[in-house]
């Protein structure tokens, strides 16, 4: 009996393979979503911990001034007992690009990535300063002009090269180090660092945590998408698995009759919903391990260029990964079946087979439903007044939409009443009481689609204002027309000689890293002219802010640093080195996770001995940019890849912009995508249920071609109005986005523009998706034999 | 990706003939470039206390028993390596491995530093003495007045060791041979110190008092091809004599066992190829692997036929390149204390 009941209820599937097909896509889509956003996360976070830990060591010991360690140093603390190991780092050219060399001392490196490495050369020839180069593959390749001496190893971070340190000290021309690291296991006894070596000090290099807490916002919001578009596609699964359960309406009273109890058929049903939430579930992790993969090079792209963080572009998986993507399919399924399996176990086995709309229309479930969306509102409120943090920020946004979406059916309820009272004459009037009527059977469907709605307009406005802002922002910031950085700051005084006569300014960029208030920052020196004063990006100062900073009697701040700290212009900054100055201004600087201060230049160079004073910035005729160029490389021997030209600056920095958002476009239109086809579902779903309804509006005359018209038009009409309620919610998550979760996750606050272009393509979008779902049952409809409407009246009904 | 693989290389570094020796030149020079020790050799002290980087291998191995209050007993070793990367005899073609270790009732504790030459964290010069690599110190006026020092993560030491005897020239007149074909290397040692000093273990300070050994052994090519490993003692005899003697057990199962009788006044008889015999008796298993800890030595000429026991048998030393190094007592015709060293059990 069992078997029997089970393959009657199978063959329903055979009869209607693309209802099927959409089960099992929801199911998959669902799935491949939500794990492939998992996949990328954990790849993330595994290059941070590689990276993090490629030297092995957990501290790191550093000159606070920037200055280089000298060997004798190194050798008084290990013969202090302090277990340390001397790195030396610098970069080089290489084909395509500068290649980071790390010098190490294989005597004294910690078990590590680094060590691995090295254990894949034979010792005697990495040792000395003609030793093997050990390299990824990709940077191996980089590296032809070493011929032999470069080793592949697959285990090194892209873009190292790994030499013994007296490789290391010839190929960077030093002698001394640039940090020692500190041994994870140390002996019993040490004298304190500052009996040892007072000018330096002991600094936790950045870990894998810190690169983790940066771009936690960036992981939240991915997490969220992939929590979106699995949302999105549940919906999908219950409409299918509503539309089949309703279908079969007749046969499961046939086979109630015939013997087989509510718990068998429930426990039959449950068992199908298990194979094939199993079978897709599958196949969703097979689509996601694609996604991932597809996506991962961009991910990469956007981390690198948000963050600096590196990360491989190759995915691995593991097994956990692909349970947790098949119980998540499990889970879903179930969850979006359980309401059509507890009907079939209520099921009386004398119900009359008659098909009726399975959510049927009440007030009731639409207050219920707005009770819930006020108390999403209130959450979402109680996260803005007093959340704090990135949670906070995620927590006001997904209040914001579920309350949205949970009220969308009120609104439209309402828009709808509002618009009957347009209607002219019985078919309008039937027009729109008809549609009120659909709304439960597709609001799932229609929320989906508004959740879908919002989080791109939300997402598009976002990036468009980030990206407005930022091309101003650069326009105002690289102001010089050629950028050149010197191999040595001993060609200074030739430098300026050569350049002096040919040039309208020659703008030092000087720098020095140093810890400001705590935290690690960089301190700019500029000089007093126009370039600054006409084109800084200032967003807060004081009146007379240049003339402050000119005469050394105030400093810049960035944003970043200034929202740290809560620090505005009339403040005080103390500075490193024990000296203090006021704040003249606070000015945006996109891009940057570090805190920045710009000083006067005589400042900075009187402050600070140490400065990085190879970088400068040239202003002068843009006709003359490349000439200028040409006679520097040729004539003053500058290599040519020390020089960078305005435009091709700004093309590289909108490039890496571009690159950044470039997931979220994707996955934009893939969430779009799977609403689309939620709607198609319900449409169809509602189509079968829906000829009683129709059949006495073509009995009394409508022809059914005209029926079929006014079905497309239905569907058109809600996806409009959806629309319109998606528009504001959009903004409003827009609004989150840059007012809360930017300045959370980056420290900075965009102004938010407005794209009603971008609205226009989508509400025309949105209503395509709409009306071809809708295409398919109204054709049915209009092909629809007579009979079948006629047999609404017979006497069974 | 292979930590083990980079520890290996380092390994090859110290020990190029524990993963198999280059054949044996014999023209006085390894083909590489390295010296090779002469008979006609004399030593010439302190000038031989210091490193001789013309030769590929060289060590400065002191062990010592000691006693602490109550008469537990305890052993403690301090060793540090030279080995030249290339023969052209300059700081940064040296590399240094050091080894320290204490056997105490509570466990072995043992750890192990490398460095490189030139970088100022290990050296030796010979006067006045001192023998360092990171904060471990071998340091003298002279090597036969010096304090000792070494620590790793749980244990440390501070030892005062000093002597009127002389050094002892081990083979003949130094030149030590080490196979039928004529491997040697140049030796001597300095059996007589007397100790005073602290243990620091992680149950607390122990101050100890007792009785150290010295070897000094520099060569470019020690072992034989077919040469697996060696067993080594070094007894000091309650009648004031001490007793140096190892077989270099060869691949084909046969030994070549080499020996010094030195008595109390420190004059030195090596003995005749095969005239000391060391048997084991029992072996006990150490970090996963039989290695003999009971021994009988005998040399019959001398009167002796002594069991030697090791009193710690867990004292395995695991770095780069393993082995297992420990006291022993010694009962039989004669008692005492000693050391006892055998490689090749990996």
């Amino acid at each position: 009996m069992r078997r029997a009941a089970l393959h009657a209820l199978l063959s329903h599937w055979a009869r209607r393979p693309f209802q099927l097909l959409t089960l099992v896509l929801g199911i998959a889509l669902a799935t491949a979503l939500w794990s492939g956003v998992q996949a990328i996360n954990a790849e993330a976070r595994k290059s941070y911990d590689e990276a993090a830990g490629i030297l092995g060591g957990e501290t790191v010991i550093v000159d606070p001034t920037g200055a280089e360690i000298a060997p004798g140093t190194f050798g008084a603390l290990r013969r202090a007992g302090w277990l340390v190991s001397p790195v030396i780092e610098g970069r080089i050219m290489a084909d395509r690009g500068s290649v980071r060399v790390l010098g190490v001392d294989p005597f004294t490196l910690p078990p590590g990535p680094a060590a691995a490495a090295v254990g894949d050369v034979e010792i005697g020839g990495f040792l000395g300063e003609a030793g093997a180069i050990i390299a990824a593959p990709a940077t191996a390749k980089r590296l032809a002009g070493f011929g032999e001496r470069v080793v592949v190893s697959e285990g090194l971070a892209p873009g190292v090269m790994l030499v013994d340190l007296a490789a290391a000290r010839s190929l960077l021309g030093r002698e001394g180090f640039d940090r020692l690291t500190l041994l994870p296991t140390q002996p019993l006894n040490r004298p304190p660092l500052e009996m040892v070596a007072p000018e330096l000090t002991v600094e936790r290099p950045e870990t894998a945590e810190d690169l983790a807490r940066l771009t936690d916002s960036f992981h939240l919001t991915l997490t969220a998408f992939g929590l979106l578009s699995f949302a999105v596609g549940l919906f999908i699964v219950n409409g299918a698995v509503g539309l089949a359960f309703e279908q079969r309406r007749p046969m499961f009273r046939t086979l109630r009759a015939l013997g087989l109890t509510a718990r068998t058929l429930v426990t039959l049903l449950i068992a199908e919903v298990l194979i094939v939430a199993l079978a897709a579930g599958a196949l969703g992790i097979l689509l996601g391990y694609i996604i991932a993969a597809l996506l991962l090079p961009d991910v990469a792209a956007t981390l690198r260029g948000l963050y600096g963080a590196s990360v491989e572009g190759t995915l691995t998986l593991a097994p956990v990964w692909w349970l947790s993507g098949l119980a998540i399919a499990v889970l879903g399924t179930g969850l979006a079946a359980l309401g059509s399996l507890v009907k079939v176990a209520r099921l009386s086995p004398l119900a009359a087979a008659r098909p009726r709309a399975w959510l049927l229309a009440s007030d009731r479930t639409m207050l219920l439903q707005a009770g819930a969306a006020a108390i999403c509102f209130a959450i979402a409120g109680g996260a803005w007044v007093f959340g704090s943090g990135l949670a906070g920020g995620f927590t006001l946004l997904g209040g914001l939409l579920l309350g949205s979406a949970l009220i969308l059916p009120l609104v439209l309820s309402g828009a709808l009443a509002l618009g009957a009272r347009t209607a002219r004459g019985v078919v309008g009037e039937w027009f729109w009481a008809d549609t009120r009527q659909q709304l439960p059977g597709l609001s799932l469907a229609l929320m989906a689609l508004l959740l879908a709605l919002a989080a791109n307009i939300g997402v598009g406005t976002m990036v468009g204002s980030f990206r407005a802002t930022f091309t101003g922002w650069l326009d105002q910031r690289l102001v010089s027309e050629l950028y050149v950085s010197l191999e040595d700051e001993a060609d200074l005084p030739a430098f300026r000689a050569f350049v002096e006569d040919r040039v309208e300014a020659i703008l030092p960029i000087w720098h020095t890293d140093r810890e400001v208030l705590g935290a690690p920052a960089e301190i700019y020196g500029v000089v007093d002219h126009p370039t600054y004063s006409e084109n800084w990006p200032l967003i807060d100062a004081l009146p007379d802010v240049w003339d402050m900073v000119n005469s050394g009697e105030g400093a810049l701040v960035n944003e970043q640093l200034a929202r740290r700290e809560g620090l505005a212009p009339g403040d005080v900054l103390a500075m490193p080195g024990g000296w203090q100055i006021g704040i003249a201004g606070v000015y945006s600087d996109y891009g940057n996770p570090l805190g920045q201060v710009i000083l006067p230049l005589e400042v900075l160079t009187a402050r600070y001995e140490t400065l990085d004073r190879t970088e400068f910035g040239l202003r002068l005729p843009t006709d003359e940019v490349e000439p200028l160029r040409t006679d520097l490389v040729e004539e003053f021997g500058l290599p040519v890849d020390n020089m960078v030209d305005q435009a091709a600056l700004k093309a590289l920095s909108l490039s890496v912009f571009e690159r950044t958002f470039a997931v979220t476009g994707a996955l934009n239109v893939l969430t779009l995508a799977v609403a689309g086809f939620a709607i198609l579902t319900s449409l169809l779903t509602l189509a079968a249920m829906r000829l009683p309804q129709l059949a006495p509006v073509w009995a009394v005359g409508v022809p059914r071609a005209r029926l079929a018209r006014i079905e497309v038009i239905r569907a058109v009409v809600l996806a409009a109005l959806t629309f319109l309620l998606a528009v504001p919610v959009g903004l409003m998550l827009a609004w989150v986005l840059l007012a809360v979760i930017n300045v959370e996750a980056f420290g900075w606050r965009l102004p938010m523009f407005l794209f009603p272009g971008q609205w226009a393509t989508l509400a025309a979008l949105a209503m395509l998706a709409a009306g071809l779902a809708a295409l398919w049952p109204a054709r049915t409809l209009a092909r629809r034999p007579p009979s079948d409407l006629i047999r609404v009246f017979a006497h069974e009904r | 990706m292979n930590v083990r693989m980079y520890l290996l290389a380092l390994a090859s570094i110290f020990f190029p003939w524990a993963l198999g020796a280059q054949g044996f030149a014999g023209l006085g020079q390894t083909p590489d470039g390295y010296a090779l020790p002469t008979p006609e050799t004399q030593f010439s002290y302190p000038a031989d206390h210091g490193p001789h980087p013309a030769f590929r291998i060289e060590w400065w191995y002191l062990t010592a028993n000691l006693e602490g209050p109550d008469g537990t007993p305890y052993g403690i070793q301090w060793t540090l390596f030279r080995n030249a990367l290339s023969p052209e005899g300059g700081e940064e073609d040296q590399a240094w491995m050091g080894h320290a270790a204490v056997s105490a009732p509570e466990g072995h504790f043992y750890t192990e530093r490398l460095a490189r030459g030139g970088l100022g964290h290990a050296g030796v010069t010979a006067s006045p003495f001192s023998a360092f690599i990171d904060e471990w110190r071998m340091h003298g006026p002279s090597l036969s007045d010096i304090s000792l020092t070494a620590q790793g993560t749980d244990f440390s030491y501070s030892l005062s060791l000093q002597t009127d005897a002389p050094f002892v020239p081990q083979g003949d007149s130094g030149y030590s041979v080490k196979s039928e074909a004529g491997l040697a290397s140049h030796y001597y040692s300095q059996p007589f110190y007397s100790i005073t000093g602290t243990l620091t273990l992680p149950s607390g300070e122990v101050p100890v008092t007792g009785r150290g050994w010295l070897d000094r052994e520099w060569s470019s090519q020690p072992l034989a091809e077919t040469q697996t490993g060696w067993d080594w003692v070094s007894l000091h005899l309650d009648s004031g004599v001490k007793l140096m003697g190892y077989r270099l057990r060869d691949a084909d199962g046969t030994a070549y066992t080499v020996g010094t009788w030195i008595t109390a006044d420190g004059t030195p008889s090596p003995f005749l190829p095969g005239e000391i015999k060391m048997n084991s008796v029992t072996s006990a298993e150490v970090e996963g692997r039989e290695v003999p800890v009971v021994w009988d030595v005998s040399v019959p000429r001398r009167g002796v036929d002594v069991r030697v026991s090791a009193i710690y048998p867990q004292s395995w030393m695991g770095t780069l390149v393993p082995y297992w190094e420990g006291p022993v007592t010694v009962t039989g015709t004669h008692g005492g204390v000693g050391y006892l060293e055998m490689t090749g059990y990996e």
